[in-house]
């Protein structure tokens, strides 16, 4: 038996009006209760793959599917499938967060006694219950960005889209929301999320899509895109300085300073023998930690080979 | 969405536009009660107990009532709707109605029934204060609230097409100083078009403010300078011409959608 996506991205195009081509025939697919991540440099194209699927921006060619509801000939129904956490702020600021989330209920023809319930579930949940009656131009950048997820949450989506939702959030207001989406996730909804907090994405995410320059270049689950990695690289702190650095098999050790050194080797190569070399050799290591996060790796290279393959 | 909802998400708009009127009412209620009081002090008053009967009979003061009603409904109606949803383009929130399932005729219908609304208020705070001023008997009671209804709709929609087109604060306040105002004051507020000489008595005709004034001085006064079937066929076309144009441009997103 065969599942309908969550999404269904087919041959999406835009070109702007500017001669700007965005999307070059984006095609991808998230099944239903996924976590996905949508990652891409500035400029990929993200925000416009969001846009179009929110229907805010007009695609040039292609359609995407909401659950089999196509955003472009049933806009409509395919809206009520989708609850959207933009990038950018998108709320009166001169309005209270209560009301911001109460019309917002009203936007999607829910009535005002059950709309008022969802914004204090809402509100409590993500801990803005305190400020829901002040004006929304008062709270700080957290609060805005939780604000935002609330009012998304109001048509309880079956399908929740967050463009970079913890951009210029602390770490504290960060893990909080990443337990308040996993919770969401968990209890049925499908997530879509881009981020430039790759961290984020590994820690979250079950399947990803990378685009760069309006094309999908990887389209995978996060485990098959991580055993990609063959090499990887460790920061290791000295007890002493050491200035000559000892030859080992299958390592290639370089100098940060003279009581940092980074070794970088493949996965199959086993910590031990690099150990037992530097043990040999009078170098004591203190600490050894990961030079970059793994996927935030992976990123770079595959956007490097883009580049240099366009 | 189904009636209900659309009924609810109109509800939602209109409630919203209802709050932000009354939240700012320095704004939007009192500036037009000031201007209204000053004209009918000194062209009601000063200026009119010299003029003495303009027409049927009628004194100056009682004349130029029904044109200052409809002055403040046109200015208000227009200028609710063109801030409001500019300000929602410029502050963005626009996109919470345009990323939801309503569909254009429930957000045209929502911010116009907000308008409209501001404009009856203002028109019931004028005509509030020219009862300090003269006694107003209401001769065709139907034709006055069908014609204040009409044209707080018909400048409602037209705000809402300036809005949707409006790059800039300035591109809201160029229609209203260089063209409504010049309009209202030739439309026959302070004056009956039958007194001017020829050709300005029939350039005045392609005035469609004209039609409304003079619907409206006919509902209250009885007089009016142009027929009454005329006047409601131009309000009506107007309603339908702007409704049909600013629900295009909403299914289209022309000014809104990129």
């Amino acid at each position: 038996m065969t599942t309908t996506p969550a999404l269904d991205v087919v041959e999406l195009k835009k070109t702007y009006a500017n001669g700007v081509e965005a999307l070059k025939g984006v095609s991808l697919s998230v099944q239903p209760g996924d976590f996905f991540a949508l990652l891409g440099p500035n400029g990929a194209g993200k925000s416009t793959l969001i846009g179009i699927l929110s229907s805010l921006v007009n695609a040039t060619g292609g359609d995407a599917r909401v659950f089999g509801v196509s955003v472009r000939t049933q806009r409509s129904a395919a809206m009520r499938l989708i609850g959207l956490v933009p990038q950018e702020l998108n709320f009166n600021m001169f309005e209270k967060p209560f009301d911001i989330c109460v019309n917002q209920a009203g936007f999607y023809g829910i009535p005002r006694a059950v709309a008022c319930e969802r914004a204090e579930k809402y509100l409590k949940q993500l801990v803005l219950w305190d400020k829901a009656f002040e004006p929304a131009r008062a709270m700080s950048g957290g609060m805005k960005r939780r604000l935002m997820i609330a009012r998304a949450m109001m048509s309880e989506p079956k399908l929740l889209i967050l463009d970079e939702p913890t951009a210029g959030v602390d770490i504290e207001i960060r893990r909080s929301m990443w337990k308040f989406i996993s919770g969401i996730n968990a209890a049925g909804t499908t997530v879509i999320l881009t981020t430039h907090y790759l961290e984020e994405a590994e820690q979250l995410c079950r399947n990803i899509a990378i685009i760069d320059r309006g094309r999908i270049i990887e389209n995978t689950s996060m485990k098959q895109l991580l055993s990609k990695l063959d090499v990887e690289t460790f920061v290791l702190d000295l007890a002493q300085p050491c200035t000559a650095l000892p030859d080992v098999s299958g390592v290639k050790l370089s100098h940060v300073d003279d009581v940092t050194i980074e070794a970088e080797m493949s996965r199959e190569h086993d910590l031990n023998s690099l150990f037992a070399t530097l043990s040999t050799r009078g170098v004591t290591v203190r600490s050894m930690r990961n030079k970059a996060n793994r996927l935030e790796e992976l990123f770079v290279r595959l956007v490097e080979n883009g580049k240099v393959a366009a | 969405m189904n009636t209900n909802a659309n009924l609810i998400a109109f509800k939602t708009i209109t409630r919203r536009e209802v709050i932000r009127i009354l939240r700012i009412w320095m704004q939007t209620l009192l500036p037009s009660a000031i201007t209204m009081t000053l004209y009918f002090v000194i062209f009601g008053r000063m200026v009119g107990s010299r003029i003495g009967a303009i027409a049927d009979g009628i004194q100056y003061i009682d004349y130029i009532v029904p044109g200052l009603i409809m002055m403040a409904v046109i200015t208000n109606s227009y200028g609710n709707i063109s801030s409001s949803f500019f300000g929602a383009k410029f502050g963005r929130h626009v996109e919470e109605m345009l990323a939801s399932p309503m569909p254009s005729w429930v957000i045209l219908a929502g911010y116009v029934a907000g308008a409209m609304l501001r404009g009856l208020l203002v028109a019931a705070i004028v005509l509030a204060i020219s009862l300090f001023f003269t006694r107003i008997h209401l001769y065709h009671p139907w034709v006055t609230f069908s014609t204040v209804l009409l044209t707080a709709a018909v400048f409602s929609l037209a705000g809402f097409v300036n809005a949707v087109y409006a790059k800039k604060f300035d591109d809201i306040a160029l229609v209203p100083t260089f063209v409504l105002t010049p309009l209202t004051y030739l439309g026959g507020v302070f004056y009956s078009v039958n007194q001017l000489g020829t050709p300005w008595r029939e350039i005045s005709h392609a005035n469609p403010i004209l039609y409304m004034v003079n619907a409206f001085r006919w509902g209250l006064l009885g007089v009016s300078d142009v027929p009454l079937g005329v006047a409601f066929a131009v309000m009506l076309s107007f309603a339908v011409v702007l409704a049909a144009i600013g629900l295009h441009l909403l299914d289209r997103g022309i000014g809104l959608r990129s």
